[in-house]
C-alpha cells in the first residue's frame, strides 16, 4: 500500500454563486501523519475538507482513496464517509440529537451495526474522548469544550482512518486545547491518520509531521514544517512565521545556536529544555 | 421567544426519557403506537357530555406512567402548560350552553359547563397518551414504528426533520432576539420593522444551519433513512401488551363500567 492515503489530482471546484473556491489543486495526505493545512482566510481549506468525504465534488480533477477513484455512488460514500470522518468547526451544526449517548450512536446506526457493536462503538468513542462519565447528559447542557469532544466521539464511533478537522483549537481555552491535543495524540498513535486546518500556526509548528500551505484555492508548499514554514513565500501567504522558530533565529544571530544537539524545538517546552541546556553548558567551564 | 426555547429544550427532556429501560420502554415501538392510538379513538369518540365514561380511561395514562417511571411532576406540569389553550377552545361553552343538565342539591349545572368539563378531560387524557408514547419510545423511533405500519417513508422522514428542524428554529430564534434586546436597550426600539427583519434573518440564519447540519449528517453516513435506538422483534409479552388493552378500551367503551358498577351495586341491594 503507498503512502498516500487520499490525493488530489489537479481538483478545481466553484460554489454555485461562481466563486472558484478551488483551482487545479493537487496535494497528497499521508497516512498515519499528522497533516496540518495552513492558509489565510477564504484560501480554500475548508472547501478542500468538504471534498475528502465527498460533500462537494469536483467540478474537474480527480480524488484517490488508497490510489483508487472516488466513487460517488450511494455505498461509494457510505463507505467514504464511514473511513473518512469529518469534524466541522461548529459542534452546533452536528450535535442535534437529545443525549451525547444518541448522538454518537447516529453514525453507526446509519452504518447499519447492530445494536450491540453501536452499544460498544459509542462506549469506545466516549471513552476515548475522557466523556464516558457524561454519555446521558443532554447535549444543550454541555460545554463548548465538552460538545467540542462529543463531535469528535461521533466520529470515532464509525472507525474512520482519517479524522479531518476543521479548526478544532478555535474557541477553546489553553487547559481545553491540550486536552484535545492529547486526546489527537492518542488517536494518532492509535493508527488514525489525522488532518487539521487550523490558522495558529505555533500550534502547526509543534505538532504536525507535515504541512500544506493553500492559498488562492491551490496548493502553495508542502513538506515538514520546519522545512516550509520558514520559506518567505509561505510567510507572506501566512503573513507571519511561527514564534518558536522566529526566536531561535534571534537568538542564532546573537549567536546561541540552539541547534547545538543537532535538533531544532518546535514547542515551548523544547525550546526552554534547549535553552537550559545551552545556558549550563556555558555554565560549565 | 424565549418560552420557546424552554418548550423546546422541554421536549428534548422528553427524548431523554425515553432512553429508560423499564418494561414499558421495551415494548415494540408499534405496539405502544397502536395502542395509543386506540386509547386516543376510543377517548375522542364520546359525545361532547360524557364524563363518566371517561373516568376509567384515567387508568391508562395512570398505570403507563407508574411503570415508566416516568417523573409525575414533570408530566404534570405539562399538562398545566396546555390548560390555557383548552380553556381558550372551550370557554364559551358555559355561554352558549345553558341547558341544565345536572341537578346536585339546589345548584343546577348547565351542560356547557359539562362539556367544558369533558373537553378538559378528553384533552388531558389525549395529550397525555400521546407525552406517554414519546417519553417511552422517543420520536425517531416512533416515526420508524410508523413506516413499519406502513406509512410511507417521505412522510416519517418529513416529520423527522420537522422534529430536528424546530430545534434549530427555536436556539436561532433565542439567539437573535437576545442579541437584538441587548441592542435595543430593554424595550424600547420594538418597531414592527424591526420585527420584520428580524423574522428575515431569523429564517436565513435557520435555513443556512439546518443546511450546515445537513452537511454534517451526510458527512456521518446519512443516507436518507433514519435509524431508532433499539432493533425491534416482536415477543409474546408485546402481543400480550397490545391485545390485553385493546380489550381493556373496547370494554369501557361499550360496557361503561361506572354504569356496570352501579347497577350491579343497585342490584346487589335492592
Ligand atoms: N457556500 C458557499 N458559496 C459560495 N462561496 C463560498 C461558499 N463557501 C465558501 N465560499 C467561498 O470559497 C472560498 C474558499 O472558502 P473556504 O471556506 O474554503 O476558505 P477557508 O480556507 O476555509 O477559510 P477560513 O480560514 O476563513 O475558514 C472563499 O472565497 C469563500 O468566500
Ligand atoms: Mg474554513
Amino acid at each position: 500500500m503507498s503512502d498516500a492515503i487520499i490525493r488530489l489530482e489537479n481538483v478545481s471546484y466553484r460554489y454555485p454563486d461562481g466563486t472558484a473556491a478551488l483551482t487545479d489543486c493537487s496535494l497528497t495526505i499521508n497516512r498515519n501523519k499528522r497533516t496540518a493545512v495552513l492558509g489565510a482566510n477564504g484560501a480554500g481549506k475548508t472547501t478542500m475538507f468538504l471534498h475528502l468525504n465527498g460533500i462537494l465534488q469536483p467540478s474537474s480533477g480527480r480524488l484517490f482513496r488508497d490510489d483508487i477513484p472516488f466513487e460517488y455512488s450511494r455505498t461509494g460514500l457510505r463507505k467514504l464517509r464511514s473511513k473518512v470522518g469529518m469534524v466541522f468547526q461548529n459542534p452546533d451544526s452536528q450535535l442535534f440529537s437529545a443525549s451525547v449517548q444518541e448522538d454518537v450512536s447516529f453514525g453507526p446506526m446509519n452504518l447499519g451495526l447492530d445494536t450491540t457493536t453501536i452499544r460498544r462503538r459509542v462506549a469506545e468513542a466516549l471513552g476515548a474522548v475522557a466523556m464516558a462519565g457524561l454519555a446521558d447528559k443532554p447535549v444543550h447542557n454541555l460545554s463548548y469544550g465538552q460538545k467540542k469532544r462529543v463531535c469528535i466521539a461521533g466520529v470515532l464511533a464509525m472507525e474512520p482512518e482519517v479524522i479531518i478537522l476543521d479548526e478544532p483549537m478555535a474557541g477553546l481555552d489553553a487547559a481545553m486545547q491540550e486536552e484535545l491535543t492529547a486526546v489527537l495524540e492518542r488517536l494518532h498513535a492509535g493508527g488514525i491518520t489525522i488532518v487539521i486546518a487550523t490558522h495558529d500556526l505555533d500550534f502547526a509548528y509543534g505538532w504536525a509531521d507535515q504541512a500544506l500551505v493553500m492559498q488562492s484555492g491551490g496548493l502553495l508548499a508542502h513538506g515538514t514544517p520546519e522545512d516550509i514554514l520558514l520559506r518567505p513565500e509561505v510567510g507572506n501567504a501566512l503573513g507571519t512565521i511561527p514564534q518558536i522558530a522566529e526566536i531561535i533565529h534571534s537568538l542564532s544571530l546573537l549567536g546561541i545556536d540552539l541547534r547545538g544537539n543537532g535538533y531544532l524545538p518546535r514547542t515551548r517546552n523544547e525550546l526552554v529544555a534547549a535553552i537550559a541546556a545551552v545556558t549550563t553548558r556555558e555554565d560549565t567551564p | 421567544m424565549n418560552a420557546i426555547t424552554t418548550a423546546v429544550i422541554d421536549l428534548k427532556q422528553l427524548e431523554l426519557f425515553a432512553q429508560g429501560d423499564t418494561q414499558v420502554h421495551g415494548r415494540d415501538a408499534r405496539v405502544k403506537v397502536l395502542v395509543t392510538l386506540f386509547f386516543i379513538l376510543s377517548v375522542i369518540s364520546y359525545h361532547r357530555y360524557e364524563i363518566n365514561g371517561l373516568l376509567p380511561f384515567t387508568l391508562f395514562p395512570i398505570i403507563m406512567v407508574c411503570r415508566a417511571e416516568l417523573p409525575i411532576p414533570y408530566l404534570a406540569r405539562k399538562m398545566l402548560l396546555i390548560c390555557p389553550f383548552i380553556l381558550l377552545i372551550g370557554a364559551f361553552n358555559p355561554l352558549l350552553d345553558r341547558s341544565t343538565l345536572w341537578q346536585v342539591g339546589s345548584i343546577e349545572i348547565s351542560g356547557g359547563c359539562i362539556s367544558l368539563l369533558s373537553l378538559l378531560l378528553r384533552s388531558f387524557l389525549t395529550i397525555g397518551a400521546a407525552l406517554i408514547l414519546v417519553a417511552t419510545t422517543g420520536f425517531t423511533t416512533i416515526c420508524q414504528a410508523l413506516e413499519r405500519l406502513g406509512m410511507p417513508e417521505v412522510f416519517t422522514v418529513q416529520l423527522l426533520f420537522l422534529h430536528r428542524y424546530l430545534f434549530v428554529l427555536a436556539e436561532e430564534a433565542e439567539r437573535a432576539s437576545r442579541a437584538r434586546e441587548l441592542r435595543s436597550c430593554g424595550s424600547t426600539g420594538r418597531g414592527i420593522g424591526s420585527f420584520g427583519s428580524l423574522t428575515g434573518h431569523l429564517l436565513l440564519r435557520t435555513w443556512q444551519r439546518a443546511e450546515r447540519i445537513h452537511t454534517t449528517m451526510l458527512s456521518r453516513g446519512f443516507t436518507g433513512q433514519f435509524h431508532g435506538q433499539r432493533r425491534e422483534r416482536f415477543s409474546h409479552a408485546d402481543l400480550t401488551f397490545l391485545i390485553s388493552w385493546s380489550v381493556t378500551f373496547l370494554l369501557m367503551r361499550t360496557m361503561e363500567p361506572a354504569t356496570l358498577l352501579g347497577s350491579f351495586i343497585t342490584g346487589a341491594f335492592p
